[in-house]
C-alpha cells in the first residue's frame, strides 16, 4: 500500500516527463500543459496523504524499494524515508510546483517548445522529490545532480540566445564545483561510518564518539557545506544564480527561488547531527551566510532589471538561512525556507506577470504606473513585498525575526550584519515596487496601449501565494511554534528553547520593524516624493557603479580563475599535447615500417609457405629433442 | 599379437615410419603438382598411423588403434574436400600447379 503510494509520488512526474517529451507535440499546447500540471498535482495529493499520516502518528515511514549496492560490509539500499522534514519539503515543492505549472500553461502558451518546457519541469519535480525522500546520501546525490541538470536545461531553454546558453553553462559549472565537494563529503562519510544511511549514521553519531572520526568529520562537513554553497548560491559560488534569470520566469520562481536552491539547506538540516559535532564548520557557515546576505543585498540596491533584483534578494535570503543553520537553529532556517518559498515565488510570478504585460520588458526604468492596469498583480506583489520586508504580521516578519533573534543571542556582529541586510532588503524591495507600479508609465506608447491584467491562469497562483505570504507565518509563531514541535524528532538536540518573550525579544522585534520602515521610508522619499528614476547605465558613477557591476566579481573570477585555466589549457594543447602525440605517432610509424617488411613474407607462393611450415616444425623438434 | 613384434622389432617400424614421413615431407617441398602433394600428405598421415598401431601393440593398449580409425576417417574426409577444391581450381585456372596460385599474395 505504502510502497505503491510512494511509487505514485515518485513516478507521476516522471511519467509526465516521458509523455511530454515523446508525445508532447501530439498533445497540443494546452494538452501538454494540463498533463504536466496533473502529474505534479497527483504528487501533491500523495504528499498531503503522507503528511497527514506522519503528523498524526509521528512515526516516519520507511519504504524499502530494493537492494541497490552491496560491497562486502558496505551496502546501500534504495529506500525511501518519509519523515517530518522530507514531508515538509515535499509539500511545498509539489504545492508551489503545481501552482507554477498552472501559471506556466498561460505564461508559456505562445512558445513553440512548450511541451519540452513542461517535460523539463516535470523532470525537475521528479528529481527534487528523489532528492528529498532518499534515505541515504547517494539517493540524495542522484536528485541533487538531476535538479542541476534540469536547472541547466531550463536556464538555457531559449537556446537561440547565446547569452542564455552561457548563463546555463555557468550555472552548471558552478554547481559542478560544489557537487565535487558534496561527493568528497559523501566518500568521507562512507569511509567513516561504512554506510550512507541517515538513520544509521545518526545512531552511530549519537551512541559513540570516536576521536579519529571527529577529525575527519570536520573535513566531511566542510565538503558538504561546499556542496550546499554551490547549490544554494553562497559566496563564493553564488554568481550563477543572478545569471540564471535568463530562464523563463516560472523557472526562476520554481527552481531558482522556491525549491532547488533550498536543497543545500535541506541537506544540512538533514545531517544536523553531523554539523552539531563540528562547531568550527558551523562558524564558517554562519559567517559565510551573513556575508552573503549583506553582499547580495547591497548589490540588489542598485540593480535595474526586475528579475535581477529578485535574484540578489534570493541570494541574500539564502544567506540569512545559512546564518541560522550555522548558529544551530535549523528549525528557524527551515521556517524561513518555507515562508521565503511563498513570498519569493509570489514575487517572481508577479514580475513574470508584469513582464508578460509589457511583452518582455524587464528594465524597471521602462516601467511604472502599472497598479491601475494590473490590480491583482499589484495587490499580491504588495503583500509579498511586505512579507519579505519583514512587516508584521506577514509571513516574512516571523521567520526573519527569529533568525535575527538567534543571531542576537549567539553573536552580535553577525546580528548587525543580518540586520543591515534586512534594512537593505526592505529598501530595494520597495524601490522595486515603487518603480514598477507607481507614478507614470515610462515605456513606449505602444506598450501603454497594450497594458492588460494577466489571465486567470496567471493571477490564480498569484492570489494563492499572496494569501500564503500573509498567513504563512502562523506555522511558527514566537512562543508557540507548531513547526518546532513538529520537527523535533529530526534533530539530535532538542531545538533551542523557544525564546521566552521578554523585553529583549520585544525590543528586537520593534527594532527589526523600525529598520524595515526606515528602509521603506528611504525608498518612498527617493522614488515617490522626489520621483527619481535610476540613471542610465553610462551615467552611474562612484560606489554605485561598483555595486551596479556586482563588485566586479565576475570579472575577478574571469581574471583569477578562468583566464589562467585557459592559458594553462593552451600551453598543454600547444606543447604537452604535441609532444605526446609525437611519441604516439612514433610507435605507429615503427609498427608501420615493420609491417612493410613483414608483408614481403606473405608472397602468395604456396611452396614457400610449406617450406616455412616444415622449417618451423623441424626447428621445434630440433629444439625439443636436442637443445633442452 | 605380440609375436609379430618378436619377429620384427618395434624399432623397425619406427625406421619405416620415419622414412615414410620424410618421403612425404620431401614430396611436399619439392613437387609442384597439387595432386602429388596430396599424396605426400597421405603418406605422412599413414606414417603416423603406422607408428600409432605399432606402439599400440607394443604397449598392449587398444586406444592407439582406435585413434587410427579416427585419423583415417578424418583423412578420407579431408581428401574428399581437398580433391573437390582441386577440381574447382582446375576448372578456373586450367592447371593445378601451385606456383600459379598466388592470389592470396599480401
Amino acid at each position: 500500500m505504502e510502497t505503491s503510494f510512494v511509487l505514485l509520488l515518485l513516478l507521476a512526474p516522471f511519467v509526465g516527463f516521458l509523455s511530454n517529451i515523446f508525445f508532447g507535440k501530439q498533445l497540443g499546447k494546452t494538452g501538454s500543459g494540463v498533463l504536466g500540471t496533473l502529474a505534479v498535482v497527483v504528487s501533491f495529493f500523495v504528499s498531503c496523504y503522507f503528511f497527514s499520516q506522519v503528523s498524526g502518528s509521528k512515526q516516519p515511514i520507511n519504504v524499502h524499494l530494493f537492494d541497490w549496492i552491496s560491497l562486502g560490509k558496505f551496502s546501500i539500499n534504495f529506500d525511501i524515508l518519509l519523515d517530518q522534514l522530507s514531508l515538509l519539503w515535499l509539500l511545498f515543492v509539489t504545492g508551489i510546483g503545481s501552482l507554477i505549472h498552472i501559471y506556466s500553461i498561460s505564461y508559456m502558451h505562445d512558445d513553440e517548445n512548450i511541451h519540452k518546457f513542461f517535460a523539463y519541469l516535470n523532470l525537475f519535480i521528479f528529481f527534487m522529490i528523489t532528492l528529498v525522500v532518499g534515505s541515504n546520501l547517494l539517493i540524495m546525490f542522484i536528485g541533487w545532480e538531476g535538479v542541476g541538470l534540469c536547472s541547466y536545461l531550463l536556464i538555457g531553454f531559449w537556446h537561440k540566445n547565446q547569452e542564455y546558453n552561457d548563463a546555463a553553462k555557468k550555472a552548471f559549472i558552478m554547481n559542478r564545483i560544489g557537487d565535487l565537494g558534496f561527493l568528497i563529503g559523501i566518500f568521507i562519510i562512507g569511509y567513516l561510518f561504512n554506510t550512507l544511511d541517515f538513520n544509521v549514521i545518526k545512531q552511530a553519531v549519537l551512541t559513540g564518539s570516536n576521536p579519529e572520526v571527529a577529525g575527519w568529520l570536520s573535513i566531511a562537513t566542510l565538503c558538504l557545506f561546499i556542496g550546499a554553497s554551490g547549490k544554494s548560491a553562497q559566496i563564493p559560488l553564488y554568481t550563477w544564480l543572478p545569471d540564471a534569470m535568463a530562464g523563463p520566469t516560472p523557472v526562476s520562481a520554481l527552481i531558482h527561488a522556491a525549491t532547488m536552491v533550498t536543497a543545500g539547506i535541506f541537506m544540512i538540516t538533514r545531517l544536523n547531527f553531523l554539523f552539531d559535532l563540528t562547531p568550527d564548520v558551523q562558524n564558517i557557515i554562519a559567517v559565510v551566510g551573513a556575508i552573503t546576505s549583506l553582499v547580495a543585498a547591497s548589490i540588489g540596491l542598485v540593480q535595474n532589471d526586475i528579475k535581477k533584483v529578485l535574484a540578489y534578494s534570493t541570494v541574500s535570503q539564502l544567506g540569512l538561512m545559512f546564518l541560522a543553520l550555522g548558529l544551530g537553529a535549523y528549525e528557524v532556517a527551515v521556517f524561513h525556507v518555507i515562508t521565503h518559498a511563498f513570498f519569493k515565488a509570489c514575487l517572481f510570478l508577479g514580475s513574470g506577470s508584469v513582464i508578460h504585460a509589457l511583452h518582455g520588458e524587464q528594465d524597471m526604468r521602462r516601467m511604472g504606473g502599472l497598479k491601475g492596469a494590473m490590480k491583482v498583480t499589484f495587490l499580491t506583489f504588495l503583500l509579498a513585498t511586505l512579507a519579505i520586508s519583514g512587516i508584521p504580521p506577514f509571513a516574512g516578519f516571523f521567520s526573519k525575526d527569529e533568525i535575527l533573534m538567534v543571531a542576537f543571542h549567539e553573536n552580535k556582529v553577525l546580528w548587525v550584519i543580518a540586520a543591515v541586510a534586512s534594512i537593505m532588503t526592505a529598501f530595494y524591495m520597495f524601490r522595486l515596487l515603487y518603480l514598477t507600479f507607481f507614478k507614470e508609465f515610462r515605456g513606449t506608447e505602444e506598450q501603454k496601449h497594450h497594458l492588460h491584467e494577466s489571465p486567470m491562469l496567471i493571477t490564480f497562483p498569484l492570489m494563492v501565494l499572496g494569501v500564503l505570504s500573509v498567513v504563512g507565518g502562523a506555522i511558527s509563531l514566537p512562543g508557540n511554534s507548531w513547526l518546532n514541535h513538529y520537527l523535533e524528532p529530526i534533530f539530535a538536540h532538542a531545538p533551542h528553547e523557544a525564546h521566552h518573550l521578554g523585553t529583549t525579544e520585544y525590543m528586537l522585534m520593534a527594532f527589526a520593524v523600525v529598520g524595515a520602515l526606515i528602509g521603506i521610508g528611504i525608498a518612498y522619499s527617493k522614488y515617490i516624493k522626489k520621483s527619481e528614476v535610476p540613471a542610465e547605465d553610462s551615467e552611474i558613477t562612484g560606489f554605485a557603479k561598483v555595486l551596479y557591476n556586482k563588485y566586479y566579481v565576475d570579472e575577478a573570477y574571469m581574471a583569477v580563475i578562468v583566464k589562467p585555466i585557459y592559458s594553462l589549457s593552451k600551453f598543454l594543447r600547444d606543447y604537452i599535447e604535441t609532444g605526446l602525440s609525437q611519441i604516439i605517432f612514433g610507435f605507429g610509424a615503427v609498427a608501420d615500417g615493420l609491417a612493410l617488411q613483414g608483408k614481403k613474407l606473405q608472397n602468395g607462393n604456396i611452396g614457400f609457405y610449406l617450406f616455412a611450415f616444415v622449417f618451423g616444425l623441424c626447428s621445434v623438434v630440433f629444439y625439443l629433442f636436442f637443445l633442452r | 599379437m605380440e609375436h609379430i613384434l618378436k619377429e620384427i622389432g618395434v624399432e623397425t617400424y619406427l625406421y619405416l615410419s620415419a622414412l615414410l614421413f620424410s618421403i612425404g615431407v620431401f614430396g611436399i617441398l619439392l613437387r609442384r603438382n597439387a595432386i602429388i602433394m596430396f599424396m605426400s600428405i597421405e603418406i605422412m598421415l599413414n606414417a603416423v598411423n603406422l607408428l600409432l598401431v605399432a606402439f599400440s601393440t607394443f604397449h598392449q593398449d587398444a586406444s592407439g588403434q582406435v585413434f587410427v580409425f579416427f585419423s583415417m576417417a578424418v583423412a578420407a574426409a579431408e581428401v574428399a574436400v581437398g580433391l573437390a577444391i582441386l577440381v574447382s581450381i582446375f576448372r578456373n585456372l586450367g592447371s593445378i600447379d601451385i606456383d600459379n596460385l598466388k592470389n592470396l599474395k599480401g
